[in-house]
């Protein structure tokens, strides 16, 4: 890949006849691996705090950055195509909080289990969805990841429980998960996520005191992204300390936009529950470019100048390229190159995600019931009777 | 630490000595079983069968608490998660705490996600009125979770309906509303053989048809099939044959049933202890006339509902709140117009 790089490269210069050459970069001219100092996360109730002096590979580094920058990319499309409204309904972007679901995976194992609520199409990516299938059930196709009868909010794979649209309830299911988790004896564990405006919600404290009574494997992370729709953290909670609201349940504050910070901390809090310990809380200060949903547009309770501040100083995928750059573990170009691949990835998930036919009719009535033989169901009159596919052990 | 986990939660009910029932001594053709023994004989037979059944909520083995809203949610994540709970609530009243989980992650998800994610879950407790405990804690739910695509919901009368659409209840993959009788728990009912076995169970989306009549159809469900089958009795000696039909299941409705004895009879009288309007009754209504049966009707459908009030608390007027034995019998017989 280097070697087509600079052939290109030098292509291109000997065409601008630029004064700047570039030159060719071998891999062995990276660093593989180094160790940063990050912020030190605040802890509640805790002994030990998450390691501030880390390891990071070069791998690893250009594999978060790829997938932030897709997850960037895929967020900044849907937004576009909502504005064309071939997107409809709700749509809560994710862009800013790149760092949280990238650096959470990144310390789980994908046999562990991971719910959140609306703002979820970055987490259906780290857990295993496509971006073509992504794009697709926003789009509403029949190549959804749920074939276009869930949409923004109701994506699922393979130990992801959604995108929950109902503020809050995917704490007790989250909970839920992590029950069975210990039921079966496994040393699975449950993400279970939820936002700054939820935080006050009384499910959720039912669920902390059930998950500490019962020492549940669950890992509650509160994504504080200052604002819970168009109210700010400070006019919505009489403690903004979220980390410590678990009250019983120890907890770490880490800052979210880096995605090194999340990625340590989430390690300490997986041993935490791994060794038998009960419920850990994170709280991720972190921050989203775009208002609450596609409906908001985000300035209405929030400066320009505020946002625009975040971008320049704490972006989590500047932050991570910057570190990777000024240590020499990739180059300019690298970086560019997987920009293109990003790119074009988006371009064609968009464009099956605008081509892709709509769901058939035939499936309005199916996927009712599991495991069921075939069900009447009502249609809008009397006359119109519709009947589900007869499914069998699906 | 997994284990006393996983004991705790299939704990189940002390069964109380149940009389003779896997005992030798099961030579008697039938046995006297109470509606509750039926239901916690058939518990602990599931939980046996099937090591990912267990229970939660609020009246379950060692375990007093009232926070509905997050065990409910706890029960339907444990679901997802591939486990099969028995969620119980001490009333379906604090149900309604709990509905967004039962409607909006239990009943949903299946089709949400295309097929993905099935909740093979049993929410259970007692429904409706039960006796002095006023209106916060006796209202009939029947109505509120039938309306909903993706809930199967099953209310039975007897022991062994108890104890067939339980077992059936626990094994289907999806999410069923069990409601339950609390003035029923202590009844007492004949059991056949066949319906003590292990593995007897009773289809949901059937109803039965108890009783065999020719001039006049009742269908209903949970205890007031008893009072229709009182009912019956007394017009039996006037003259008037009742055909009464035991719902079973509210939800599916078992149509065909309904339509096939209407057919036979031409008239038709509903009999609920919820409250009339956007009932069950009213639903039993709409179907008929929609259907096959409208032309064999002599009359229009009647429906006998509780009153339509909040329940209050005074013995008298309870008793005046929902339909005893005579507001049947005058139902009957007006829609006869005799």
């Amino acid at each position: 890949m280097l070697t087509n790089i600079s052939t290109v490269l030098r292509a291109c210069a000997q065409r601008n006849g630029a004064a700047a050459v570039v030159s060719a970069r071998n891999y062995a001219d990276f660093t593989s691996q180094a160790t940063f100092e990050i912020k030190k996360s605040d802890v509640f109730k805790l002994d030990e705090a998450p390691a501030t002096e880390v390891v990071m590979t070069r791998d690893e580094g250009l594999q978060y950055y790829r997938t932030m920058q897709t997850m960037r990319r895929m967020e900044l499309k849907a937004d576009q195509l909502y504005k064309q409204k071939i997107i409809r309904g709700f749509c809560h972007l994710y862009d800013g909080q790149e760092a949280c679901a990238v650096g959470i995976e990144a310390s789980i194992k994908p046999t562990d289990h991971l719910i959140t609520a609306y703002r979820a199409h970055g987490y259906t990516l780290t857990r295993g969805g496509t971006v073509k299938e992504i794009m697709a059930e926003l789009t509403g196709r029949r190549g959804g990841i749920a074939k276009g009868k869930g949409g923004s909010m109701h994506m699922y794979c393979k130990n992801f429980y959604g995108g929950n649209g109902i503020v809050g309830a995917q704490v007790p299911l989250g909970a839920g998960v992590a029950l069975a988790c210990k039921y079966k004896g496994s040393d699975e564990l449950c993400v279970c996520l939820y936002g700054d405006g939820a935080a006050n919600q009384g499910q959720i404290f039912e669920t902390y005191n059930m998950a500490a009574l019962w020492k549940l494997p669950v890992i509650f992370i509160c994504e504080n992204n200052r604002y819970g729709m168009g109210t700010s953290v400070e006019r919505a909670a009489a403690s903004t300390d979220y980390f410590k609201r678990g009250e019983f349940i120890p907890g770490l504050r880490v800052d979210g936009m880096d995605i090194l910070c999340v990625r340590e901390a989430t390690r300490f809090a997986a041993e935490h529950c791994r060794s038998g310990k009960g419920p850990i809380l994170m709280e991720l200060q972190t921050y989203r470019y775009h208002g609450h949903s596609m409906s908001d547009p985000g300035v209405s309770y929030r400066t320009r100048e505020e946002i625009q501040e975040v971008r320049s100083k704490s972006d989590p995928i500047s932050l991570l390229k910057d570190r990777l750059l000024s240590n020499n573990m990739a180059s300019v170009e690298e970086l560019k190159e997987i920009d293109v691949d990003v790119r074009k990835e988006i371009e064609d998930a968009a464009q099956f995600a605008t081509t892709d036919p709509e769901p058939p009719l035939e499936e309005l009535c199916n996927h009712i019931f599991s495991n069921n033989p075939p069900v009447e169901v009502r249609g809008t009159n009397p006359w119109a009777k519709l009947k589900s596919k007869d499914y069998i052990l699906d | 630490m997994a284990t006393s986990l996983k004991c705790l939660l299939r704990s189940g009910k002390e069964a109380a000595a149940a009389p003779a029932v896997g005992d030798a001594n099961r030579d008697l053709a039938a046995i006297q079983v109470t509606v509750r023994d039926a239901l916690n004989q058939a518990l602990d037979e599931e939980l046996e069968r099937d090591e990912r059944v267990f229970l939660l909520g609020e009246e379950v083995a060692q375990y007093d608490g009232a926070y509905k809203m997050g065990f409910t949610g706890i029960a339907v994540g444990a679901a997802m998660a591939g486990l099969r709970p028995i969620c119980e609530f001490m009333t379906f009243n604090f149900s309604m705490q709990a509905i967004d989980q039962v409607i909006n992650s239990a009943a949903k998800t299946y089709y949400m996600s295309a097929g993905q994610q099935p909740v093979p879950i049993v929410f259970r407790g007692p429904n409706g009125a039960s006796a002095g405990v006023a209106a916060q804690h006796s209202q009939c739910f029947a109505a509120w979770y039938a309306h909903c695509p993706g809930l199967k919901v099953v209310s039975p009368w007897n022991a062994e309906d108890a104890r067939g659409l339980l077992k059936t209840a626990i094994r289907d993959d999806n999410p069923v509303v069990f409601l339950e009788n609390e003035l029923m728990y202590g009844v007492p009912f004949e059991m056949s053989e066949e319906s003590l076995s292990k593995d007897f169970t009773i289809p949901i989306g059937k109803a039965k048809i108890e009783r065999q009549g020719a001039h006049i159809t009742l269908v209903s469900h949970s205890r007031m099939v008893g009072h229709c089958l009182d009912a019956a009795a007394v017009l039996a000696k006037e003259g008037i044959d009742c055909e009464v039909i035991n719902l079973r299941t509210i939800r599916p409705l078992d149509v065909e049933c309904i339509e096939g004895s209407v057919m036979k009879t031409n008239h038709l009288v509903t009999v609920e202890g919820g409250w009339p309007q956007f009932g069950v009754g009213a639903e039993i209504c709409a179907r008929v006339m929609e259907g096959s049966a409208f032309n064999y009707l002599d009359a229009p459908v009647t429906r006998v509902t509780g009153v339509d009030i909040p329940m209050p608390y005074a013995k008298i007027l309870e008793d005046n709140s929902v339909p005893q034995i005579k507001d049947i019998i005058f139902s009957v017989k007006k829609t006869l117009g005799v």
